[in-house]
């Protein structure tokens, strides 16, 4: 299976009452809170993580996208990409992703990922979110019920503009372009592998799957409550006759590995900041008016999705968010064998890994990266070794088959 | 007793629900982003003066066809469709919140359309230093609370009550889903569409009726619509707050009748 390494870049500095004090961490949290001196030295940290990931062996590291919080400081990911893929070579670089609807014109998604694919060699994964409620709606003013549509649209678009090896005119609802003429086109032919990202709305796995895409869960609602979305894009899978493949889906998991169940304590601090802070999140603002179907609203995933999140900020304990599935923490032994078991249950073969969360230090996201990627990663490489991705730079997938398998 | 007309416009494209009573002049009532809650008592006021038309606008209720609609003009246009289905070519056009949008705009793009103008709490204009409020980001609670002059004039109910009535909050938190969906498509993110470029078409002798206490959008924005209206009247309603015509029935209906005779 391909394990990944996911940063979100959250920022660290929230003060001790944050959550009493505001009202969200998106959207409203003014940025006099930022403190630039402390950010410079928070992406430098964030960034020699993800370059130590590599070094430790993980198939890829991750970055994504969200605007306007303190949640995750990557308004513009493909800045991020770019550094990373000068300083690695073997890792794919999964940028999840980019949100179409947000680039005017969207061609920008398509000539910035064709340049972060040429200058990684072909090591772009692409996504292509359609980005949270927060981000779109809120932040970049999208009108809710036609984002979607506008979303495809850009899509459609950028994909054609990847393919087509002559300028084409492109008359689009939301975009209206008389010479669409990409240079660079991508290194990757006939494009990078595509990924998306998605919090268990109905259209997007029927989209996804039409599309012969990598469909990503990406939540911290833990295995548990994912579950219940993997279940359904797997039925979707079955109801339009789709062969199984565990690499069609991908799966994020906050995961914390210390010497002994009792040491990984040391975590329990960055957890909390994690769930309490980064994530405060008032109810409603990730499900405004028209921004999912009326379809998906009255689907089980929907209302688990819509609640799960509320209720974990609100008072969970350690031992809460261990039981809850949230985070899988403790030993080498005991995150071997509840990851195994969770992969297994979820039936992935793209595992994102978030081992730095909230205001971990670099030492201990260091650490948690070595503990995993020395004592857990091993046991895991050959899960599912019996399919093959289709969704994988194949330039990593043959120059080294043993090493990166 | 008011009747419910459900008319296919546009080779089925659109279906249009329409609650109708009255006799006399045709009036068209068109709702604001909240929606109609059925036919409301101040509809009976002018029901005794004119043959009122109040359309479920596009997205809302039973009637279809918002995904057929792209922006404002296309909204406004659809509202000339709707009369002429009705054999109405020409009306007073009375329009709250979203539908006072609509009503300006109608009045813009086709004069002969409109009769008088009625315009209340309408949307359509933008002050960076009293905002309109974020329908999108406030809960259904908040919403139900901000709509009202103040919290215990909440159609009778006290916020405890409202709290209690686990049914009446479920079905008002539906309604606002699928209905600020179709209010999003056109007021979202800033209600300024343009109409200061364009309201200098509005021929239509013009009433501009605001709630003293509207929390959602205030006051003040009665001097942007006056001054964009030539000789438009405004009156402001005391004690009252956004939903003024349901808050203060009697009085937003004597108001009208009195402007329109």
């Amino acid at each position: 299976m391909k394990l990944c390494f996911f940063h979100l870049m959250p920022y660290q500095d929230l003060a001790e009452n944050f959550e009493k004090d505001y009202h969200s961490v998106w959207v409203g949290a003014p940025n006099s809170l930022f403190d630039p001196e402390k950010a410079h030295h928070m992406y430098s940290d964030f960034l020699d993580e993800l370059e130590y990931a590599e070094k430790m062996g993980f198939d890829a590291i991750c970055v994504n996208e969200h605007h306007g919080n303190a949640y995750g400081m990557m308004p513009a990911p493909n800045l991020m990409a770019s550094a990373m893929i000068r300083a690695t070579s073997k890792a794919a670089v999964v940028v999840l992703g980019n949100s179409l609807a947000l680039y005017n014109p969207p061609i920008r998604v398509a000539e910035e990922m064709a340049m972060l694919d040429v200058m990684s060699g072909g090591r772009l994964i692409a996504g292509f979110p359609l980005g949270t409620a927060m981000d779109t709606i809120f932040g970049y003013g999208q009108v809710p019920v036609t984002l979607r549509e506008k979303y495809q649209e850009a899509h459609d678009l950028v994909m054609k503009a990847w393919k087509e090896r002559e300028p084409f005119a492109f008359n689009g609802k939301y975009t209206q372009l008389r010479y669409v003429n990409i240079w660079p086109r991508p290194y990757q032919q006939p494009h990078p592998p595509i990924w998306v990202p998605g919090s268990g709305s109905l259209e997007n796995w029927d989209w996804t799957i039409k599309n012969d895409y990598v469909y990503c869960y990406l939540s911290y609602s833990g295995y548990k409550v994912g579950k219940t979305i993997l279940d359904g894009f797997w039925d979707e899978m079955e109801r339009q006759g789709k062969e199984f493949n565990p690499y069609h889906a991908g799966f994020l998991q906050i995961v914390a590995v210390s010497e002994t169940d009792e040491q990984a304590q040391e975590y329990k601090d960055s957890i909390e900041y994690f769930f309490k802070k980064s994530l405060h999140i008032p109810a409603g603002y990730g499900n405004p008016p028209g921004y999912r179907s009326v379809k998906t609203n009255a689907s089980q995933a929907g209302a688990s999705t819509a609640d799960s999140r509320t209720k974990q900020l609100s008072d969970f304990t350690w031992t809460d968010y261990l039981e809850a599935g949230n985070v899988i923490a403790g030993s080498p032994e005991t995150v071997r064998q509840e990851l195994t078991h969770a992969v297994k249950e979820l039936r992935v073969g793209n595992l994102m890994l978030l081992l730095q969360f909230g205001d971990m230090p670099k030492e201990l996201a260091i650490k948690n990266t070595t503990f995993f990627a020395n004592e857990v990663m091993p046991h895991m490489k050959d899960i599912w070794s019996e399919y093959e991705t289709r969704w994988w730079p194949e330039m990593l997938t043959n120059a080294t088959p043993s090493a990166n398998r | 007793m008011p009747e419910t007309m459900n008319l296919s416009l546009r080779g089925g494209d659109f279906e249009a629900e329409v609650l109708k009573d009255g006799s006399g002049p045709p009036l068209l009532y068109l709702h604001g982003a909240v929606g109609q809650k059925g036919w409301a008592p101040f509809l009976d006021a002018l029901a005794e003066k004119f043959t009122v038309y109040a359309p479920y606008l596009p997205g809302y209720s039973k009637s279809s066809g918002l995904d057929k609609l792209d922006d404002l003009t296309d909204l406004t246009l659809y509202q000339f469709e709707l009369l002429d289905a009705l054999g109405v070519s020409k009306a007073h056009v009375v329009g709250h919140f979203l539908g006072g949008m609509i009503a300006a705009e109608m009045a813009v793009l086709s004069p002969s359309y409109v009769d008088r103008l009625v315009l209340a709490a309408p949307a359509g204009t933008w002050r960076d230093s009293e905002p309109v409020a974020d329908l999108l980001l406030m809960t259904a609670t908040e919403l139900q609370n901000d709509l009202w002059s103040s919290a215990s004039s909440s159609m009778g109910l006290s916020p405890a009550d409202f709290e209690a009535n686990a049914r009446l909050k479920a079905n008002l938190a539906a309604d606002r889903m699928q209905d600020l969906t179709a209010a999003g498509k056109f007021l979202w993110p800033i209600p300024d569409k343009g109409l200061k470029r364009r309201a200098y078409r509005i021929k239509s002798p013009t009433l501009i009726l605001w709630g003293e206490n509207d929390r959602i959008i205030p006051p003040v924005y009665a001097e942007d619509f006056s001054n964009l209206i030539a000789g438009s009247k405004v009156s402001v309603i005391p004690n009252t707050g956004h939903l003024l015509m349901i808050e203060r029935a009697d009085v937003f209906a004597a108001a009208m009748v009195n402007f329109l005779s």
